[in-house]
Parts: structure tokens; sequence; C-alpha cells
């Protein structure tokens, strides 16, 4: 569970994010969009705590994390998950020490990270590839190694920002299910991304934000405003209605 | 428990990986840190010697010795010894006779003492009142006290010069002990710029170990514990090389004319002895001080 009221931040002069209210709920599947900018890096930088807000107060898992302390943050940011654009794995060390590093750093006993990441591995589908370098695998595999890593730890969240961003629209739409299929499992996932295509078919919550403002959230959204026509289709925006009220 | 020592595990294994895989740093810096502990051991050898001059100096110099003429009888001595030690200056006075003197010259030079044979039967020595003050500045008044005696052959005391000398030694230790500060510092500066290369190179690792919640000592273990590693080779280097140059001016200068000057240096063993320490205290304490200094701005967040 996300949730912002009122957060604004601001570096200087230019404004992140003003005034923002956000809540996703437990197992939401929300993108996140708007032009670059627009204030989304802010938004996962407040969230993962590596900036601090000017004002207003963040939720995430039930804690208020605007003004915890330094030591907590390694706690908050175990308990969601990250996957960049860029994979970022370390290329000195395998696909299952890719992983694996993820749960040493916990202090996690030799044992559960020999049980644990082969079966994160085969819930990404790189079971095969456990003792290949990053380098040696395509980028969706790689993305998955990322995801497994992200994972591993069971997060409660999972922070997306534009995974599908340097891969192919085929391995993009993998990489999608993939992340329904972690949802399904009950894991919040927040999605950053600019792939309209991807927004639009998979008719999940989107969250537009713009010049620091959120714009629009839509539930079963797509990645622009729809046309007037488009709004009153009823089935759509009532599914949407509909659904929101059964969450809360 | 496990815990720490498993994370000190870890730490320890990644910290080795490190240093060889950044072979030519480690050694670069090892070699400065051993450089700048090479002079700071010769400042401290320096010190020491200095200090160990002062301390003996310090218990001859408040000594004032009255040689009496062969002829001053005991009962006459009696009578000075209980003047003096009226004084409230003075600490102690005693009489010392010319075969105890001999005596004590010779336990003084120890193996060299059958150089001394040859005087055995025609001691030159005087007997002699032997008068400790409690303080240097006030000897001037014992001895001004003892010149008034008679049947005295001379005064042997050491005068304001003394005092002069005193003041040059403490000046030239606090030198030293600001020069040694000042190399401490800098070794720090060198072993926090080189392991800042090293969190340079590993940035990207060190920012991903972040995002997915490492803390920050188990960040910091690995290159604390790779300049802890660096300040110990560097020490036990700078030790042996202090050791060669300690034990090639003591044979240099030869033991047998410390020990007749009377104003000995510092045993090398002990002294060596006591330096492995240090060093090892101190340049272990560098290399900590100097990966927590680079590793700061990297933990921040």
């Amino acid at each position: 569970m996300i949730e912002f009221n009122n957060v604004t931040k601001s570096y200087g002069e230019n404004i992140g994010i003003k005034d923002v209210n956000i809540k996703i709920n437990k197992g939401d599947f929300c993108f996140l969009v708007g032009p670059s900018g627009a204030g989304k890096s802010t938004f996962i930088k407040l969230i993962l705590k590596e900036i601090e807000a000017d004002k207003g107060s963040i939720l995430v898992n039930d804690m208020e994390i605007t003004n915890i302390a330094n030591r907590f943050i390694p706690k908050l940011r175990r308990s969601t998950g990250i996957v960049f654009q860029d994979f970022r794995l370390l290329p000195k060390k395998t696909v299952f020490e890719n992983v694996a590093f993820a749960m040493e750093i916990i202090h996690m006993s030799r044992r559960s990270i020999r049980r644990q990441v082969p079966q994160v591995l085969s819930l990404v589908g790189i079971s095969s590839k456990a003792d290949k370098y990053p380098n040696e695998l395509s980028a969706g595999e790689q993305q998955r190694v990322a995801i497994a890593r992200a994972i591993v730890n069971n997060p409660t969240v999972l922070i997306a920002d534009e995974p599908t961003g340097n891969l192919d629209p085929d391995t993009a739409w993998e990489i999608m299910r993939l992340l329904e299929q972690i949802n399904l499992r009950g894991t919040t996932i927040v999605m950053v991304t600019h792939a309209k295509d991807i927004v639009d078919r998979m008719g999940k919550r989107v969250i537009a934000i713009e010049k620091g403002h959120v714009i629009r959230d839509d539930r079963g959204g797509a990645y622009e405003k729809q046309e007037e026509k488009k709004k009153l289709h009823t089935g759509m925006y009532m599914s949407g209605g509909v659904f929101d009220a059964y969450v809360r | 428990m496990t815990l720490m020592l498993g994370s000190m595990g870890y730490a320890v294994k990644q910290a080795f990986k490190q240093v060889l895989r950044n072979r030519t740093m480690s050694v670069a810096s090892m070699f400065s840190i051993t450089a700048m502990l090479l002079i700071l051991g010769l400042f401290f050898i320096l010190l020491v010697n200095i200090n160990m001059v002062t301390e003996s100096a310090k218990n001859q110099f408040d000594i004032v010795q009255i040689c009496l003429l062969d002829d001053t009888d005991y009962e006459e001595s009696e009578y000075m010894i209980t003047e003096l030690n009226d004084m409230p200056e003075v600490d102690n006075a005693s009489y010392l006779s010319r075969d105890d003197a001999l005596e004590k010259w010779k336990l003084k030079w120890g193996d060299n003492a059958y150089l001394l044979d040859s005087v055995k039967d025609d001691n030159p020595l005087p007997n002699s009142i032997v008068i400790k003050v409690f303080q240097l500045e006030n000897i001037d008044k014992v001895v001004s006290k003892a010149k008034s005696f008679d049947g005295i052959q001379k005064i042997n005391y050491y005068g304001s010069a003394v005092e002069q000398i005193m003041k040059i030694t403490k000046f030239i230790q606090l030198g030293a002990m600001i020069i040694i500060l000042f190399l401490v510092v800098v070794s720090v500066v060198v072993v926090s710029n080189t392991v800042k290369l090293t969190v340079l190179a590993r940035e990207r690792e060190i920012s991903i170990m972040k995002y997915v919640g490492a803390t920050n000592w188990f960040i910091r273990g690995p290159f604390l514990v790779e300049g802890m590693l660096i300040g110990l080779v560097s020490a036990l280097l700078s030790v042996a090389i202090i050791s060669v140059i300690y034990y090639k001016i003591v044979e240099l200068i030869g033991q047998e004319i410390i020990v007749m000057l009377s104003t000995a240096m510092v045993p090398k063993n002990f002294l060596i002895f006591n330096l492995v320490w240090i060093f090892i205290a101190l340049g272990v304490s560098i290399g900590a001080c100097g990966s927590i200094i680079s590793m700061r701005r990297f933990l921040d967040t």
C-alpha cells in the first residue's frame, strides 16, 4: 500500500511534484505515465526515500516514511522491489549470484538461498540460465533476472521503472505477462512507462502526471486521455468505478 | 551473533577479492602508507630516545656530588650529611665510599667492566657525599651550603645550563609530535583517496546494493576491511624497514660507547616490539579512517 497525501517536492526553483494525492492499494497494478520531467522519477524516488519530501506525508506499507530515521531506509527498501530499464545486474556475477546477492544482503542463510533462488528463477522462466553471466543473456532474459532479484525477498510492492524500455515488443509483452503473474500473487505493482500500447492493452489503473500534478487517475484507463465519447462508454467507465469501490 | 559473524565473513572475503582485483592501486597505497609510517617511525624513535635521555639526565642532574679530601674523616662527613639532610630542598644526602663508587661504575659498564680492572689497586675515585635535591631549581642553594664545609676537594653539579637543555628537548618533543600528527593525517588522506578509487569503480554495485536494501555497514564492511588490510601490511612492512635501520644505527654508534656515555639508547628489541603494536594499531586505524571517510559521500542516502 502506497499513499501520498499532499506531497510536494521541489528542486530549488523547479517543481518535482506538487500537492500530489495518490492512493495505491495492496494488490493494485498501476501505470504511471506522463512526459519526461513530469515528476514520475520524483514519485519513485520518494517511495524509496532517495529524496525527502518538502511537504505532506507518504505511507508505504502502513509506515509513515517522510520522517523515519536513515537507519530504517534499508528496511523500507527490502519491502519494495525495484526493476530498472537498464536491468542493473552485476556483470561479474552469474544469474544465480545476482539473485542470491539480494538475499545475502539481508543475511539470509546459505540454505534458504539455495532453496529460494531456483524457485524464483523458475518463476521468471530462466532456470536453465542460472550459471550464465548477464552479458551472455538477451535483454529480455536480463530483465527477467532483474525481476527475479526484485521479488526474491517477497516485497509487498514492486516498482518497475520503464522495464520494457529496452526491449522489443514481443519480449516486452513477455515481461508484462510476468509482471501480471507476480501481481496475481498479491504483489502491488507500480510501473512507470512510455509504452502506449502496453498501457492501453493491459487496461489497468493509469495515473497520469504532468508538470508535477496528477492530471488523471483512471481505473482501466488508457495511456492518453480518452475522447469524450469513449469516456461515456459506460461499460469501461463503470467497471473501473465498481472495481474501485470494491477495493476500497 | 551468527548474523554478525556471517556478514563479517562476507566483508573479509570481499575485501581480499577487492585487494587482489585492484592490485596496482592496493600496492600503490600500501607503499604510500609505508613511506608515511617510515618517516613517522624515525621521528618516533627520535622522540623515544630523547625522552630516555632526558629522563635519565633528570636523574643525574638533580644530584650534587661533594668530593671529599682524602684526609676528611668519617665524623666530619657525618656532620655534613646531617646538616644537608636538614635542608628542606634536600631529598636525601648519603655517603659514598670510594670502593662503592668504583663498584657502581663497574656495574654501569657491565661487560666492559674489565677495562676498570687496572685501577682496582689504585682507586682514583674520592670518597664523596651524594645529595639528591627535590627540584633542580634549588640546586644552587644546596651547592652554596656545601661550599661552606671544610675538607672538600670539589663539588660536581649541573647548573642552569641543564634547564636550558631541558627546554630544548621539550621543544624537540613537541615538534616531533606535531610532525607525527601531520603524517597521520596525510596517511588518512592517501588511504581515503585509494579507497575512493575502488569505491568509484564499484559505484554501480553500491547503488544496486542500496536499492535492494543493504545497510550502510553491510556496504562499508568490505571497504573497511580492505583499508585495514592495506594498513596492516604497510605497518608490518615499515616496522621491518625501521628495525633494519635502527639495528644499523645502534651497530654503527656501538652499544659500548652508548653505555659509557651513560645516555643509553632505547634497547632495540624493546623498541621494535613496542613499535610493532603501535604501528599495527596506527596502520589499521589509518586504513579504517581512510575508507570510512571516502565512503561517506556514497552512503548519503
